[in-house]
C-alpha cells in the first residue's frame, strides 16, 4: 500500500511529505519530498542592499534557533572583513546561542514525547522554554525571530538584570531536567518505544553527512565547538556527550533523544561560566556603515542545535554578496531517514522522524 | 392521572422508558467528563484549561462545543459509501449504549435484570468494533482503515484476558447476574472482591482494568486513534454531529467499563461502610462516585503515559495478560475447591 504522510500530518513537524510504501504495518520504503517551504533564501541574499540585511533572513531558516543561525552569518562576514569584535559581544553571543540551544532542544524533546504519545512532557518543556523566551524578549524585544546579532556587534546590550535572571533560570532548570527524566526518559513504555529502534551506525551517519546530536548519538565525538572551535568556546569547560549503550544500543532513537537532554546540561555549564566572566564594554565594533568586503570567499561553520550550520559566502567587493550557500543541518540529516527507516513499523517511523528533529524552515530555506 | 397510569402500565411504553433512562446519566456525564478531562489534563500540564465559557472555570465549555458541533455542516466525503458512513457512528454508540442495559445503578434499578448480565455485557460491548470498521471502511481513507484494523485486532484480542478476569469473579459468586455479584459483596469495603481471595481477585482486577483501557482505546493503548501516527484513526473523515457521536460513544464506553469494574470488584452500589449511608438512593451515589473515580484514573493515565506500539500491545496481551489470567483462574478454582 502506498500512502502519503503529510504535508498535512501532525507528526511531520511542518510541511514535509513522506511517500510510504507499506506492507501492513511494516514500512518498506520512505521517500521524503521536500520543498513546500522553499523561500529562495540563498538567492534573496544576493539581492539585499547590504550584508546586515541578511541577518533577519537567517532567523527564518531554523526558526527555533534564530540566535544560532545569526551566529555563523556574522562570523563569516567578520572573517571576510577581517575585524575583531569586542570581548563582551563574543561573550553575549555565546550565552545567547547556548540559551537558544536549550530552547531548541526543549522543543525537540517535547515534540518527541508528543510523537510517542505522551502529551504532558511537551507542555512541561514549553513551560521552561517560555522562561528563555522571556529573557530574549527583555533583551531584544522578540520571542522567536530575534534578529539580534549584527556584523561587528549586537543590536542591543543585555538588559539590566540579565545575569541574575539567567542564573535564576539555571537554578530552576536543573531540577526540571530530573523531572523530565523521570516522566519521560526512563519511562518503561518510552524506552520500549525508542530503545533499539532506528539504529543509525556511525559509518552510515558519516557517509550521509549527518551532524549534530544524531552523529554524536551514533558514537562519533564530533562537536564543532571543540573540534573546530570558534568564537570563545575554547575558553569554557564542557563535555561532549556521545551515545551510550546502557539503555538501548548506540545510535538508536533513545540515544538521539537522551543526547539532547545531556547537551542541555552542558549548555547550562557554559552559560554559568560565561555569566561569571562576562566583561563590561561596548557591544558594537567600529565598522564602516556600508560593508564592502574585499573580493574573496569564506566558509564558516558552527554547531547549531541541529548540527553543522555553515555559510559559504563569495564577495565581489560590492555591498551585496555575490553568492551565498547555506549548509543546513536539518536538510542533510533528513537525507539519512530512509537509511534507518526501512523495515520498521509505522509507529517507529514516527519515532525515527521525530528523533532527527528537523525544522522544515531550514530543510527548504 | 389514570390515563398516565394506564400508559405507564403498557409494557412497551414502560420498556421504552426504562431503555431511555441511562441517557439521563450518559448525556450530562459525557458533557461533564469532556470538560473534566480538559481540566484534569490542563492542571497536570501546568495550564488552566477552559476558563471563560459560562463564567466559573469554563463549566459550560462542553455545552458550547456541543452546540457548535450540532450547527456544523454535515460533511460527507464524495467518494465514501454514504449509507454506511452515515450509519457507523450510531452503530458505535448503540454498542456502548446497549451495555448500559445490565449495569446495576442501584439495588432498585437495572435496565434489564437478566441472569446472564455480565455475559451480555461482554458480548454487546464488542459490537463497537463493527461500527468502527464500518465507519473506517466507508470513509475511503487509508489512515482511517489503518486505525480500524488496529482497533479490531486490539479489541478482539483484549476481550479474551478481560473475559477470563471476569470469569474469576463469576466463579466466586456462582452467578452471571450483576445484581447477584454486587449482593455477594455486602458489608464493609473489605468484603469487596478486589480484596477477596487475596491476591487472586486483585490480579483479576488489574487484568480486567488493563483490558478495559484497551477496549475503550485509552492511553497507553490508544493506537487505533494514535494522533501522531494516524492523524485521527478511524474517525479522520468525520466532523460535526457524527464526530460528536463517536465522542459520546467513547465516553459512554469509558463509563461502562468503569461501571463493570466497580460492580465486579468494588462492591457496585454498596456503601463502603456497611449499612452506613446505604439504601437505593445512596446506592446511586456510591455507584456513580466509584465509577467517576475510575474515569479519573483513566484520565490520569492518559496524560501521563506514552503510547505502546502495535506489536508491543499484542505482546502484552497474548504473552503477559493471557497466561496470568489463566493461572489466576486455576488458583481461584483451587481456592474454591479447598474452601468447600
Amino acid at each position: 500500500m502506498v500512502i502519503n504522510m503529510g504535508p498535512q500530518h501532525p507528526s511531520t513537524h511542518g510541511v514535509l511529505r513522506l511517500a510510504l510504501t507499506l506492507n501492513g504495518e511494516i514500512v518498506e520504503d520512505v521517500v521524503p519530498h521536500i520543498g513546500y517551504l522553499h523561500r529562495c533564501f540563498e538567492k534573496h541574499c544576493e539581492a539585499m542592499t547590504n550584508y546586515q540585511q541578511v541577518v533577519p533572513y537567517t532567523d527564518r531558516m531554523d526558526y527555533l534557533t534564530s540566535m544560532n543561525n545569526n551566529f555563523p552569518w556574522v562570523l563569516a562576514i567578520e572573517k571576510l572583513l577581517k575585524i575583531e569584535v569586542p570581548e563582551r559581544v563574543a561573550y553575549i553571543r555565546v550565552i545567547m546561542a547556548e540559551l537558544n540551544r536549550i530552547a531548541s532542544h526543549l522543543v525537540a524533546i517535547g515534540t518527541y514525547g508528543n510523537d510517542i504519545g505522551a502529551t504532558t512532557p511537551f507542555l512541561f518543556c514549553f513551560r521552561d522554554r517560555e522562561k528563555i523566551l522571556d529573557l530574549f524578549e527583555k533583551t531584544c524585544g522578540a520571542r522567536l525571530l530575534y534578529n539580534y546579532m549584527r556584523v561587528g556587534g549586537l543590536s542591543h546590550d543585555l538588559h539590566k538584570g540579565f545575569a541574575e535572571e539567567a542564573r535564576q533560570f539555571i537554578k530552576e532548570f536543573r531540577p526540571t531536567i530530573k523531572e523530565l527524566n523521570g516522566l519521560l526518559s526512563y519511562n518503561k513504555i518510552f524506552i520500549e518505544r525508542t530503545a533499539r529502534v532506528g539504529i543509525l551506525p556511525a559509518d552510515v551517519a558519516i557517509n550521509w553527512g549527518v551532524t549534530g546530536p544524531i552523529l554524536r548519538a551514533s558514537g562519533v565525538k564530533w562537536d564543532l565547538r571543540k573540534n573546530d572551535t570558534y568564537s570563545l568556546y575554547d575558553r569554557f569547560q564542557f563535555d561532549i556527550p556521545v551515545g551510550t549503550d546502557d539503555v538501548g544500543v548506540i545510535g538508536d532513537c533513545w540515544n538521539r533523544y537522551m543526547l539532547r537532554m545531556r547537551e542541555m546540561e552542558e549548555s547550562l555549564k557554559i552559560i554559568a561560566q560565561a555569566l561569571d566572566t562576562l566583561p563590561e564594554g561596548d557591544v558594537k565594533a567600529a565598522i564602516p556603515k556600508r560593508i564592502r568586503p574585499d573580493p574573496g570567499e569564506v566558509y564558516v561553520r558552527t554547531e547549531s542545535p541541529k548540527g553543522e550550520l555553515g555559510f559559504y559566502v563569495i564577495s565581489d567587493g560590492s555591498a551585496t554578496p555575490f553568492r551565498v550557500k547555506a549548509r543546513a543541518p536539518s536538510f542533510c540529516n533528513l537525507g539519512a531517514l530512509p537509511e534507518f527507516s526501512r523495515g520498521v513499523m509505522v509507529a517507529d517511523l514516527i519515532a525515527n522522524l521525530g528523533s532527527i528533529d528537523i525544522v522544515l524552515g531550514e530543510v527548504d530555506r | 392521572m389514570e390515563s398516565i397510569q394506564a400508559i405507564l402500565n403498557n409494557p412497551y411504553v414502560f420498556a421504552a422508558l426504562m431503555a431511555l433512562a441511562p441517557l439521563l446519566w450518559i448525556l450530562p456525564y459525557a458533557l461533564f467528563a469532556i470538560w473534566f478531562e480538559r481540566k484534569v489534563s490542563a492542571h497536570m500540564q501546568d495550564r488552566l484549561g477552559p476558563m471563560r465559557t459560562g463564567g466559573w472555570h469554563g463549566w459550560s465549555q462542553s455545552i458550547a462545543d456541543l452546540v457548535k458541533l450540532l450547527l456544523k455542516e454535515d460533511l460527507i466525503p464524495a467518494k465514501s459509501k454514504h449509507g454506511l458512513f452515515m450509519l457507523a457512528p450510531y452503530v458505535v454508540f448503540v454498542g456502548s449504549y446497549a451495555a448500559y442495559a445490565v449495569i446495576p445503578f442501584t439495588s432498585a434499578y437495572v435496565g434489564s435484570e437478566i441472569n446472564v448480565g455480565i455475559f451480555y455485557f461482554v458480548a454487546v460491548s464488542s459490537l463497537v468494533v463493527v461500527g468502527i470498521l464500518m465507519g473506517a471502511w466507508s470513509s475511503n481513507n487509508k489512515w482511517s482503515l489503518f486505525g480500524a484494523m488496529r482497533s479490531a485486532a486490539q479489541i478482539v484480542s483484549y476481550e479474551i484476558p478481560g473475559t477470563l478476569a471476569i470469569l474469576a469473579v463469576v466463579m466466586v459468586v456462582g452467578s452471571l447476574s450483576l445484581q447477584d455479584i454486587v449482593r455477594a459483596q455486602e458489608g464493609w469495603f473489605w468484603n469487596w472482591f478486589v480484596f477477596g481471595k487475596f491476591p487472586f481477585l486483585f490480579i483479576a482486577f488489574l487484568i480486567y482494568f488493563l483490558c478495559s483501557l484497551a477496549e475503550v482505546n485509552r492511553t497507553p493503548f490508544d493506537i487505533p486513534e494514535a494522533e501522531s501516527e494516524l492523524v485521527a484513526g478511524y474517525h479522520t473523515e468525520y466532523s460535526g454531529m457524527r464526530f460528536a457521536m463517536f465522542y459520546l460513544a467513547e465516553y459512554a464506553n469509558m463509563f461502562a467499563v468503569s461501571a463493570v469494574a466497580v460492580t465486579l470488584f468494588f462492591g457496585g452500589w454498596q456503601s463502603p461502610f456497611g449499612t452506613f449511608l446505604s439504601g437505593p438512593a445512596w446506592g446511586v451515589f456510591w455507584f456513580l462516585s466509584k465509577g467517576m473515580g475510575f474515569i479519573f484514573l483513566q484520565m490520569w493515565l492518559r496524560w501521563t503515559l506514552p503510547r505502546l506500539r502495535v506489536d508491543q500491545l499484542m505482546y502484552v496481551n497474548w504473552k503477559v495478560l493471557m497466561p496470568f489470567a489463566f493461572v489466576n483462574i486455576i488458583f481461584v478454582g483451587l481456592w474454591m475447591m479447598i474452601a468447600q
